[in-house]
């Protein structure tokens, strides 16, 4: 059952390779999806009532969508309006819209939880709009958010499999090939599962570390 | 001296709120290293009427005049700059919950003043010096007692050098035994020559203090005079009547 040769010398270079193009769009999609999040919130939280409906319709179509279906349209459709983007660009732009479609709910949450008295501190103090979200508001928020919004990095780090969809080619990709390529598909998928599986926990460590770097003192319910 | 030298002159202050009329013609002059005290039942509109001082709630008519230059609040700009201008300490103190003490008492001097970080953390010790938390600058609101975080902030106000404070019953969220050490600190400044308008219901301070007190009642400024005059034996006034009832309800 257990062949070292086809282990060692064909799955896991594939599955390496594989796994720096996830890494790729994993880290960079995280990141920017989170700020996405993080600014959309913000401003269906404090932007003026037509920035507020935009920030809405986004979410609405983003979550209402599947996340396969949006891959589709920006990798099939977009070429139509001479648009152009490699699997990997089409893979990560969206990635990053509908990871910053979740995190800015998350987002949204925390913002409510804020205390208009601290609003009204900044703002006697001087603060305008802008400068009491950035200072006063949004680093509140995104403590707030981080357990939520760590979840759905998770998720990202899951769902970003889909990337094979538009032939981008990651972990699941390569697994996929290996696969079709030698019919050995209860190996290669054991081991695709347990490189996700190790990502994940990977990520949750990290997270644990970040929700305990950024912790305050009576903030949140630690 | 001869020529009162009028800080903040606020004149006829209306507002509105679902349809009631909560201040209505409000006016006060306050002249420089004054105290005025706003007293008066609960709901009379006393803190309605400070926060439209700086427009935290927008009157509806009225004009807002400080050092001689009359107040455009439709100007955000202009407005920011008023309010850098004018302190404001509120009743549940409001601290930035994500922010040290000392952090709560630079971050405006560095956003809104453009301070360099080091010289807003010199200033910013120096005021935590003044209300006497020094020694506790590293501590998050969430770690102060009630009278720490309402000293912290008058030093967050302070530290903006403020031309005039406003005093939203600076007093009422705190355990008895921790008014004492706000109300040192408040009247430490007060003798300092401090221009302050401060609601409060601490007779005895306003007594001891207060150059002029204003009864409110309703929206209206129904009494305006010095303690002396206001609060004399056998004056027939609505602040003497409320001063008597305070001190036996609290007997």
């Amino acid at each position: 059952m257990f062949d070292p040769e086809f282990v060692f010398e064909e799955l896991l270079p594939a599955l390496n390779r594989g796994l720096l193009v996830s890494i790729a769009l994993i880290v960079p999609a995280s990141i920017l999806g989170f700020l996405g999040g993080l600014a959309i919130g913000c401003l269906r939280g404090f932007g003026a009532p037509w920035m507020r409906r935009l920030g809405d319709c986004y979410t609405a179509i983003v979550r209402g969508v599947p996340l396969a279906v949006q891959l589709m349209m920006i990798y099939f459709a977009l070429p139509k309006l001479g648009i152009y983007f490699e699997p990997y660009g089409a893979a990560l732009l969206s990635f990053i819209i509908c990871s910053a479609a979740y995190h800015s709910e998350y987002v949204r949450g925390a913002l409510l939880s804020i205390s208009q008295g601290q609003i009204k501190a900044a703002r006697a103090l001087g603060f305008n709009t802008l400068q009491t979200v950035l200072w006063i508001v949004a680093p509140q928020a995104a403590r707030r958010a981080l357990p939520g919004c760590g979840n759905e990095i998770i998720y990202l780090i899951k769902y970003s499999s889909l990337a094979y969809l538009v032939t981008c080619m990651e972990l699941m990709g390569e697994g996929k090939v290996v696969a079709s390529d030698t019919f050995r598909f209860t190996e290669v998928f054991i081991a695709v599962g347990a490189y996700y599986l190790v990502m994940v926990t990977l990520a949750t460590w990290l997270l644990n570390w970040l929700e305990k770097r950024y912790r305050i003192p009576g903030f949140g319910s630690h | 001296m001869a020529q009162q030298d009028i800080v903040l002159d606020i004149r006829n202050i209306s507002k509105n709120l679902g349809g009631k009329d909560i201040l209505k013609d409000c006016s006060l002059k306050v002249a420089r290293g004054e105290l005025k005290v706003l007293i008066g039942p609960s709901g009379a509109g006393k803190s309605t009427l400070l926060q439209c001082i700086n427009c935290l709630i927008p009157p509806d008519s009225g004009e807002i005049i400080l050092e001689g230059t009359k107040l455009n609040p439709e100007n955000t700009r202009e407005l920011c700059a008023f309010r850098a201008r004018v302190g404001m300490i509120f009743q549940d103190f409001n601290l930035f919950d994500h922010l040290t003490a000392i952090d709560n008492v630079s971050i405006a001097l560095r956003k809104v003043r453009g301070m360099n970080a080091k010289d807003a953390r010199d200033r910013a010790m120096e005021e935590l010096g003044r209300v006497g938390l020094a020694n506790r600058y590293l501590l998050y609101p969430a770690q102060l007692s009630g009278g720490q975080k309402q000293r912290v902030a008058i030093a967050r106000a302070l530290a903006m050098d403020p031309t005039v404070i406003l005093l939203d019953e600076p007093t009422s969220a705190l355990d008895p035994e921790l008014v004492g050490e706000v109300l040192a600190v408040i009247r430490d400044l007060a003798q300092n020559g401090m221009t302050m308008v401060m609601a409060t219901h601490q007779m005895d301070f306003a007594r001891a203090l207060a150059n002029e007190i204003l009864f409110m009642q309703n929206g209206v400024i129904i009494e305006q005079g010095t303690p002396q005059a206001l609060l004399a034996e056998g004056a027939e006034t609505r602040t003497r009547d409320f001063f008597t009832k305070l001190l036996s309800d609290g007997e």
